[in-house]
């Protein structure tokens, strides 16, 4: 019956002919020993591993809270910058740095966002031959960039070719470099997801092909391509390479993207965790969990997009 | 508006491989005509050549011509958007569109072709849900999601959905197989009053379904696998099933084979 006699195929046969044999003798008896130990071994494996994993997980959001959680009660954490204020004074707030964060990513997610669905569509619905395989050989090389390099690559363009200055766009362009593979794939799965018999429906109603990807497939994926494009965007919000080598720290409000130093979460922590005084480690902490903050209530506003936009069953 | 197709040494290919060889048949207006076969012979695939819906298939080509009435749906000069508005088409598996209500279902293809006027799409969604005989059913929920509904009731909202853009000719691939008896029997009688008005073309593995529901049947085959599939006859239905002309429908509606 088998081609290749190993030796694991040899024991599952076995097994398998010795609990036939027992299911002879003993008819509907109760669960065999060694299947109940094995049983009982996978779930004590499997449960050690979920509470393994779960104890960074807790030991990190347990320790940002204990010791950041104050911060954001004080009275000025989401009206007042850093103005003003050196790391040996308590008070300021982060508005500059939460200001900061949310226009880089709003930034990178108008340019990433359109490249990363257009890519995806061109290569799940136009896509054939060469070119579509090169292109998704792109985006896996892209996916693995690190975020250093893609800074670096940003750095030599913008400042070291161009002679820019470090600005909150320079900043953005390197983001987009992180954030588009990762809209690519999830989009991509996601319009795979789409079944073929849809697509067909529309075209034999004489609805032309991009007609049928705009109304048809993009609305039936819509859910998932929002929770591919956050998960992009919190991806590139947490990112701190690029902003050091990019978007230098300013304590001031600054809203130009295209002028002056830009504060943003990350490079606020980076600051204060250099300046070593209490005041300023508090506010390292608050900052950290600012952040985490941040990128739940994205999550949370895309999961309520996604629902709303959801396909109807 | 039901219109007469004429096919002409039609060879359907995907890529290198000739899937239906050397067709010849003509499709008469307002009457049902049923193709049946054993599996893989080309049936549905050469169903998909008469609008056009083949080449949507990477590699998918043809060699040949399909009159529709006077026009070569295959002349240089013709959109298959158009000849897609033209011949109407409803598949194996139901399939509504899963974003849409009942209503949006059947307004999508009056919709996506730039009718806007509230009034008259109501209208029109109305006679095709009574078309498709649907309407009693579903008249008080049309704002309802349409994979809402059973098997054989999203059959009928698919049948409606093909009718609401007026096509001329309406394919049908293997329309019922999913579906349970009763349903099936709410199809068939369906197709009964649809051929009024359209010229319909059907594919089914089930032969007493195309004994029922047809005027003209066709028998397709193959020689052996790997060949393509070829016509082997086709005459009245009453013909076909009681005194065909070529052996091989012979052993095919006995029971004989495939």
């Amino acid at each position: 019956m088998t081609i290749v006699d190993t030796g694991m195929d040899t024991a599952v046969q076995e097994t398998r002919d010795g609990s036939a044999r027992r299911r002879l003798t003993s008819g509907l008896g109760p669960k065999a020993a060694g299947r109940r130990v094995r049983d009982e071994l996978a779930r004590v494996v499997m449960w050690l591993a979920f509470l393994v994993a779960l104890v960074p997980l807790v030991w990190i959001l347990g320790s940002v809270l204990v010791k950041g959680g104050h911060m954001l009660f004080e009275s000025t954490w989401f009206t007042h910058s850093q103005r003003n204020i050196t790391s040996s004074d308590v008070g300021g707030g982060a508005i500059h740095a939460i200001q900061g964060t949310l226009i880089q990513g709003a930034a990178t997610a108008l340019m990433a966002v359109p490249i990363g669905v257009f890519t995806a569509i061109y290569l799940v619905e136009y896509g054939r031959g060469a070119l579509a395989r090169a292109v998704s050989f792109m985006v896996d090389i892209l996916t693995g960039v690190p975020s250093i390099v893609a800074a670096l690559f940003i750095y030599a363009v913008w400042v070291t070719t161009f002679g820019f200055q470090r600005v909150g766009f320079a900043v953005a362009l390197s983001l987009v470099l992180l954030m588009v593979p990762v809209v690519v794939r999830s989009t991509e799965e996601m319009l795979k997801l789409v079944p073929n018999e849809l697509r067909e429906a529309s075209y034999a109603l004489g609805v032309p092909k991009w007609k049928t990807i705009a109304r048809i497939v993009i609305p039936t994926a819509f859910s998932g391509i929002v929770t591919g494009v956050l998960l992009g965007l919190a991806r590139i919000m947490g990112e701190t390479a690029p902003l050091l080598i990019l978007g230098p720290y300013t304590k001031n409000i600054a809203t130009n993207l295209f002028s002056g130093n830009m504060a943003t979460l990350p490079t606020m922590i980076n600051q204060d965790r250099v300046e070593a005084l209490q005041p300023a480690l508090d506010r390292v902490w608050g900052a950290a969990l600012t952040l985490i903050l941040l990128i739940l209530l994205l999550n949370v506003v895309g999961r309520i997009i996604a629902r709303f936009g959801a396909v109807r069953t | 508006m039901a219109k007469r197709i004429d096919v002409k040494d039609l060879n359907v290919y995907y890529g290198a491989f000739k899937a239906v060889e050397d067709v010849t048949m003509t499709v008469e207006p307002r009457s049902v005509t049923a193709f049946i076969g054993p599996s893989g012979c080309g049936k549905s695939t050469f169903l998909r050549t008469l609008n056009r819906m083949h080449e949507v298939v990477p590699g998918g080509r043809v060699e040949g011509h399909v009159m529709l009435d006077d026009q070569d749906l295959y002349s240089p000069k013709v959109d298959p958007v158009a000849v897609r508005r033209t011949v109407g088409m409803v598949f194996q598996r139901p399939n509504p569109f899963p974003t849409m209500s009942i209503f949006d279902n059947v307004a999508a293809g009056l919709r996506l072709n730039g009718l806007r006027d509230k009034k008259r799409l109501a209208e029109r969604v109305e006679t095709s849900l009574r078309g498709a005989h649907l309407w009693n059913e579903v008249k008080d929920r049309l704002d309802k999601p349409g994979a809402g509904l059973s098997g054989g009731q999203q059959q009928r909202l698919c049948i409606a959905r093909a009718i609401a853009v007026r096509p001329s000719v309406l394919l049908m691939d293997e329309p019922c197989s999913a579906l349970d008896p009763i349903s099936t029997q709410a199809i068939e009688d369906l197709i009964g009053t649809l051929k009024s008005d359209y010229t319909i073309v059907i594919v089914t593995h089930n032969m007493q379904q195309a004994a029922r529901v047809s005027d003209r049947t066709a028998f397709f085959n193959l020689a052996a696998t790997g060949r393509p599939g070829r016509l082997v006859e086709m005459d009245d239905t009453q013909k076909i099933f009681s005194n065909p002309t070529q052996r091989a429908t012979e052993d095919y509606i006995s029971g004989r084979f495939g």
